[in-house]
């Protein structure tokens, strides 16, 4: 599951940029309000390196502190160039492989001549090959870390129920959460019969959507959940688990629907066909709208304190904000909960048996 | 035509906030009916809410 996010992070990370790098391109930063707009923009992408943060030293040069991160490159002409998210300087140099050279154009890569120079079409889009990007991006790297915790907590935890039948230290918080998970949102869906080979998605899917969420809230600036790649591969692996599971009784009730009139049964079954995708992309957008929303709601609240500029601003964005992040904190663990619980529902539709009703 | 836009996304959020608010006003009316039941009927309201909340998302994208 987590093998196949980080191929579509990297992937769509290309076309999400491509129109970001229009819009930017067009607009020039004239005022405050551009200035904020583009930095919560910014906040919303993803990107080649882990920054923390940026600022301007003494001799008047951005300084930027934060990790490089490897860019995996790959396309047809010059195969694969691997190197380090560091040679391009944040965009401000070329960076060269191996005799290709790479520029950094608005958060998306290029394939440019010694000097740089990017060409553009028409409609002001860049005319330059693009290589296929498979980099380590921030979300991937900390995709990758989120997953590593979860595998070292949750085997230790493991481990330790084979000699004790009590959890010892942190996984005393943790039991109460995935019984929750058990009792209150796998058995009642799914049913008693099937849940079992559920339990196992259904728990991963739910710490690894939590902790990414809250992670977003921390101020080092990651938000894996907002970007639609990852919660379209969360969806997507819902929809192929509920499609391959299902029993007859499931594809029955979609296109032979018992209980009907015939001529009926011709009209609904292509709706209920279309239900099937409906529903993981409804889960699709939710978990990315409700963290993005979040994200750009919060940021523009803390943006008041520059457009104020005044006593008023601070503690009122202050206090706004704080509000703000304690309602994200719920809504980071109700996301959680309802995508598992979305997913619990539809895997029991799937495996529904006929006297079950 | 660009400010229909804004306009449409707002008759969005009012619908969605209306239906929330119903689920959510029935769900206190139920619980305060039947406090024993309480766990089941906020499970009922979430998905419920969700599922608005859902359709209001897909439609702010296509505003």
């Amino acid at each position: 599951m987590f093998l196949f996010s980080f191929v579509a992070v990297a992937q769509h990370h290309d076309e999400e940029h491509a129109q970001h790098a229009h819009e930017l391109a067009v607009e020039p930063v004239s005022s405050l309000r551009d200035e904020i707009k583009e930095f919560i923009n910014h906040h919303l992408l993803d990107s080649h390196d882990f920054g923390l943060f940026s600022y301007e030293n003494e001799q008047g040069e951005e300084v930027h502190v934060g990790a490089p991160l490897p860019v995996i490159l790959y396309d047809s002409e010059s195969g694969l160039n691997i190197f380090a998210s560091s040679k391009f300087h944040h965009g401000e140099t070329v960076a060269e492989n191996n005799g290709n050279y790479f520029k950094l154009f608005h958060g998306k890569i290029y394939k440019t001549n010694a000097s740089g120079a990017i060409s553009y079409d028409a409609h002001h889009h860049a005319t330059n090959v693009k290589p296929f990007d498979f980099s380590i991006t921030k979300n991937v790297t900390f995709i990758f870390l989120v997953g590593l915790l979860m595998f070292l907590v949750f085997t230790k935890m493991a481990k330790n129920y084979k000699t004790n039948t009590m959890p010892k230290g942190f996984g005393r918080l943790l039991e109460p959460i995935i019984l929750y998970v058990r009792d209150d949102i796998a058995i009642p869906n799914i049913g008693h019969k099937h849940y079992k080979k559920y339990m196992s998605y259904l728990l991963t899917v739910f710490f690894f959507v939590w902790i990414v969420n809250l992670l977003g809230l921390t101020p080092v600036g990651i938000n894996v959940t907002n970007n639609i790649a990852v919660t379209l591969s969360l969806a997507l692996v819902t929809y192929f688990l509920t499609t391959f599971t299902a029993n007859k009784n499931y594809w029955k009730h979609i296109f032979w629907m018992p209980g009907v009139p015939t001529p009926m049964k011709f009209l609904l079954a292509p709706i209920e066909l279309l239900g099937t995708i409906i529903k993981p992309f409804s889960l699709m957008i939710r978990l990315y709208a409700n963290i993005t929303a979040g994200h750009i709601v919060l940021m523009s609240i803390i943006g008041m304190m520059f457009i104020f500029k005044n006593w008023i601003g601070s503690p009122l964005s202050f206090g706004l904000a704080f509000a703000l992040s304690l309602l994200e904190l719920l809504v980071a663990a109700l996301q959680a909960y309802i995508f598992t619980m979305l997913s619990a529902l539809y895997f029991g539709s799937a495996v529904e048996e006929h006297d079950d009703h | 035509m660009e400010g229909l836009n804004y306009i449409g996304a707002g008759l969005i959020v009012i619908g969605a906030g209306l239906g929330i608010g119903r689920i959510g006003g029935s769900a206190m009316d139920a619980i305060a009916r039947q406090p024993e039941a309480s766990g089941k009927i906020q499970t009922a309201m979430l998905i419920a809410a969700a599922l608005i909340e859902g359709i209001g998302f897909a439609a702010l994208f296509a505003a």
